[in-house]
C-alpha cells in the first residue's frame, strides 16, 4: 500500500469494533422482541424459545466445520485439470499442423 | 394489437441478424430495442394461442401464452435488456451475437405449445449459449465449453426420444402436464433434469458458467436453469420426487460454495441452491408452492445477475475472480461494492429485498403441507446461502485484507445494468404486490408480518454472528487456491484414466500376440507364407465368388437333405 493513502473507515481497528459492538446489539435485540412480540406459529419447532437464532448459529457452525473437513479428501492443486488439459491441446495443435503438411 | 402472432424470439432473432450487419452505436441501439420493443410488445398481448400449424398428422403450437409462460417471459426481456446492457462495450461479435441468439431462444422455448418446438429451442439454447464459454478464448473455457456443449445436447437427444414415446402413448405433442406413470415421462424428466442441475447432473452448471466472459456468465445464469424450472412447472407440478430432489440441490452446493476459491463457482454453486428452492416449490404443487417457485425464479434472474455482474466487474477490472487474490476493493470500486452488496442482500431473502418476498412462500408451503424435513433442510439452506452468498462473495471481493489492488468502478454501461438490477431487486422486496399481479394463482399471500420478518431477521443475524464467531477464532478455512473434487471428477479423470489404462493393456496383447505370431512363423515358414500379404489367406475375391460358394453350399445342402 502506498504511504500516502489516508486509512479508510474500516482500517482503523475501533470503526470495526464498534460496528460489531452495533451488530451484537442488533443480535441481542432480535433475541428481546421474540419474547415481547406474540407470533402465531405453524410448527411445533417454532415455539420453542430462540428457536430461530440458535438453528441459524448452530446451522452455519456445522456447515462451515463440515465444509472444512470435506477439504481433507476433496481439495486438490489449482492446476488438477489443467495440465493434463495443456498437454492435450498442445498434441492436438501438432496433429492440426500434421494435418496441413498433408498425407 | 398489432401483430399479435409474432412470437417474441423473432425480435431477438432479427436483431441479431441485423447486428451482423451493423457497428458502432447503431448496434448498440439495435441490440438494446429488440428486449425494450418485444417486452412492451409483450405487454400487450392476450392469453391465448397465437400461432397454430400442422405437420404430419400433428398439431404444433409454436406461440401459445398464458399467465405461467408471461411472467417467464417478462423476466427474460428484463434480463436479456440488464445483460445486453452490460455487454454494450464488448466489441466482440461472437459473443454478442451469441447473447441475442441465446436470450431468444430461452423465449422460444417457454412461449412453446408443443414438444416439438421446445426440442428445437432446447438445443438451439445450447448451440448458442457455448459461445458466451468459448469467447473467452482460454485452455479451460474451451474444454469447459465442450463438456458443456456435450451434456446438453445430451440432454436433447433424452428430450426428443421421450417426445417421441409421449406422442406414441399420447398421439399429440401438446407441451402440458405430462407427469412420472410412463417411460416417456421419466425420459422428459431427465432430460428437463439435466438442465435444472439436478445433483450428479449439476456439475456442467459449476464447471461451465465460471469459465465463460465476465459478460457472458451474465447471460447464462438467467436463461438455461430458469427455462427448465419452466418446463418443470409446465410439466410436473405436484412430482412428490422433486421436493426431495429440490432440497438435496438447495442443501449440498453450500458445502462446496464455502470452500471455493473462485468466487463466480460460488455464485454457481448458489445458483443451483436457489433452483433447489424453485423445484421443491414445484414438487408440493399447490397454488402457493407454484407460485412460490415462479416468483423466486423471477428474483433469482434478477439477483443472481446483479451478483454475477458486481463479479464480472471485479474479473474485468482487476483479472482475478480468486478469493484469495482480493480483497479491499470497496476503496476504490464504491458503487460496485454497494450493488453487490444488494445482491446479496436478496438472495439470502433479507425482508425489504426480492428474495424474501418469494422464498417465504416456498418455506409456508412446505410448512403447510406437512412436510417438516424438508421445510427444516430449506430453513438450514437459508442459513447457508447467506453465509456463503451473503457474505462471503461481497466480504472476500471487497473487505477482508487489502490485496492492494487499486482499480476504480467498471464502465458506465456495466454501472448502469447493474443499477436497474439493484434498483429492481429493492423495488419488488419493498412493494411485492407488482410481482405478485403475475403470478399464475391468487392466494392472497402476504410476505410482511411480524411472524415472517422476525423470524428470518433472527435467522440471518445469527447465521452472520456465526461467521463474525468462527472468523475471530480463526475457524473459518481460509481461501485456499484450490480444486475442488465433484461428480466432473468422475469424467473428467476417473473414466478417461481407466480407458488410457485399458488401451495400455490392450496394446501389450497386441504386442504378445505378434511376438508369438512371429515365432509360429519361424516354426513352418510354408504355412506363415499362406499368412503373408501374398499368402492364400490375405487374398481378396470378388462378390460374385461368394455368390459362387454359397450356390454350391446350397446345392449341397439340398442333396444332403435327400440322403
Amino acid at each position: 500500500m502506498k504511504q500516502t493513502e489516508k486509512p479508510d473507515f474500516f482500517d482503523k481497528p475501533e470503526n470495526v469494533s464498534l460496528m460489531l459492538k452495533i451488530f451484537y446489539g442488533c443480535c441481542v435485540m432480535l433475541v428481546v422482541l421474540d419474547l415481547v412480540i406474540d407470533r402465531y406459529t405453524y410448527h411445533p419447532l417454532e415455539k420453542l424459545w430462540g428457536f430461530y437464532p440458535i438453528y441459524g448459529f448452530i446451522g452455519c457452525v456445522v456447515l462451515v466445520i463440515v465444509a472444512k473437513w470435506m477439504r481433507r479428501f476433496l481439495m486438490r492443486d489449482e492446476d488438477y485439470y489443467d495440465i493434463p488439459e495443456e498437454k492435450k491441446l498442445a498434441q492436438m495443435q501438432i496433429e492440426k499442423e500434421s494435418d496441413h503438411v498433408g498425407h | 394489437m398489432w401483430a399479435i402472432e409474432l412470437p417474441p424470439f423473432v425480435p431477438f432473432f432479427i436483431a441479431a441478424a441485423l447486428a451482423l450487419a451493423t457497428r458502432g452505436m447503431l448496434r448498440n441501439i439495435i441490440m438494446l430495442a429488440a428486449p425494450v420493443l418485444g417486452g412492451l410488445h409483450l405487454l400487450g398481448v392476450p392469453e391465448g394461442i397465437h400461432l397454430q400449424m400442422s405437420f404430419l398428422g400433428y398439431e404444433l403450437v409454436p406461440y401459445r401464452v398464458d399467465k405461467l409462460s408471461l411472467i417467464f417471459g417478462y423476466a427474460f426481456h428484463i434480463a436479456a435488456f440488464i445483460a445486453i446492457l452490460y455487454a454494450l462495450h464488448i466489441k466482440d461479435t461472437v459473443q454478442q451475437l451469441a447473447g441475442m441468439l441465446y436470450a431468444g431462444s430461452a423465449l422460444g422455448a417457454v412461449f412453446a405449445g408443443d414438444l416439438l418446438t421446445l426440442f428445437v429451442f432446447w438445443e438451439l439454447l445450447a448451440l448458442t449459449s457455448v459461445f458466451l464459454i468459448w469467447a473467452r478464448r482460454t485452455t479451460r473455457s474451451y474444454f469447459a465449453g465442450i463438456r458443456y456443449l456435450v451434456i446438453q445436447v445430451a440432454s436433447g437427444v433424452v428430450l426428443l426420444a421421450g417426445i417421441i414415446f409421449h406422442a406414441a402413448d399420447t398421439g399429440s405433442f401438446e407441451f402440458a402436464e405430462i407427469g412420472t406413470d410412463t417411460l416417456a415421462g421419466w425420459l422428459i424428466l431427465l432430460a428437463f433434469g439435466v438442465k435444472c442441475a439436478f445433483p450428479f447432473m449439476h456439475n456442467w452448471l459449476t464447471d461451465a458458467y465460471p469459465e465463460a466472459t465476465p459478460t457472458g456468465t451474465v447471460f447464462l445464469s438467467a436463461f438455461t436453469t430458469k427455462v427448465a424450472v419452466y418446463a418443470l412447472a409446465r410439466s410436473y407440478p405436484g412430482t412428490e420426487l422433486l421436493v426431495y430432489v429440490g432440497a438435496t440441490m438447495a442443501c449440498f452446493p453450500i458445502f462446496f460454495a464455502v470452500i471455493e476459491n473462485d468466487l463466480r463457482r460460488v455464485l454457481a454453486y448458489s445458483l443451483i441452491n436457489q433452483v433447489g428452492f424453485m423445484v421443491v416449490g414445484i414438487g408440493i404443487g399447490t397454488a402457493l408452492s407454484i407460485n412460490g417457485a415462479v416468483s423466486h425464479a423471477f428474483n433469482d434472474i434478477i439477483f443472481k445477475g446483479l451478483l454475477f455482474m458486481s463479479m464480472g466487474a471485479v474479473l474485468h477490472m482487476t483479472g482475478r475472480i480468486n478469493g484469495s487474490d482480493l480483497g479491499g476493493l470497496y476503496k476504490t470500486m464504491p458503487r460496485t461494492t454497494i450493488f453487490c452488496i444488494i445482491g446479496a442482500a436478496s438472495i439470502s431473502a433479507f425482508p425489504l429485498f426480492s428474495g424474501f418476498v418469494s422464498k417465504s412462500m416456498v418455506m409456508s408451503a412446505a410448512i403447510e403441507e406437512g412436510y417438516d424435513w424438508i421445510w427444516l433442510m430449506l430453513l438450514f439452506a437459508s442459513a447457508g446461502v447467506f453465509h456463503h452468498a451473503g457474505i462471503k462473495i461481497p466480504y472476500f471481493a471487497f473487505f477482508a485484507h487489502d490485496s492492494g489492488i487499486r482499480v476504480s468502478d467498471p464502465p458506465l454501461n456495466m454501472q448502469l445494468a447493474m443499477f436497474i438490477a439493484a434498483a429492481l431487486c429493492v423495488t419488488i422486496g419493498a412493494y411485492p404486490s407488482i410481482l405478485y399481479g403475475l403470478l399464475p394463482y391468487d392466494t392472497g399471500y402476504s410476505p410482511y408480518d411480524a411472524t415472517h420478518v422476525l423470524a428470518q431477521t433472527q435467522l440471518l443475524f445469527f447465521s452472520a454472528l456465526a461467521f463474525v464467531w468462527l472468523n475471530r477464532k480463526g475457524l473459518y478455512p481460509p481461501e485456499l487456491r484450490s480444486t475442488n473434487l465433484d461428480v466432473e471428477w468422475v469424467y473428467r479423470r476417473l473414466v478417461p484414466n481407466a480407458l488410457q489404462i485399458g488401451f495400455a493393456r490392450m496394446s501389450v496383447v497386441a504386442a504378445l500376440n505378434s511376438a508369438l505370431f512371429a515365432k509360429l512363423g519361424s516354426l513352418s515358414p510354408a504355412l506363415a507364407r499362406q499368412f503373408s500379404a501374398k499368402g492364400m489367406f490375405a487374398s481378396t475375391h470378388p462378390v460374385g465368388a461368394m455368390v459362387k460358394t454359397v450356390t454350391v453350399l446350397l446345392a449341397v445342402y439340398l442333396v444332403l437333405s435327400f440322403i
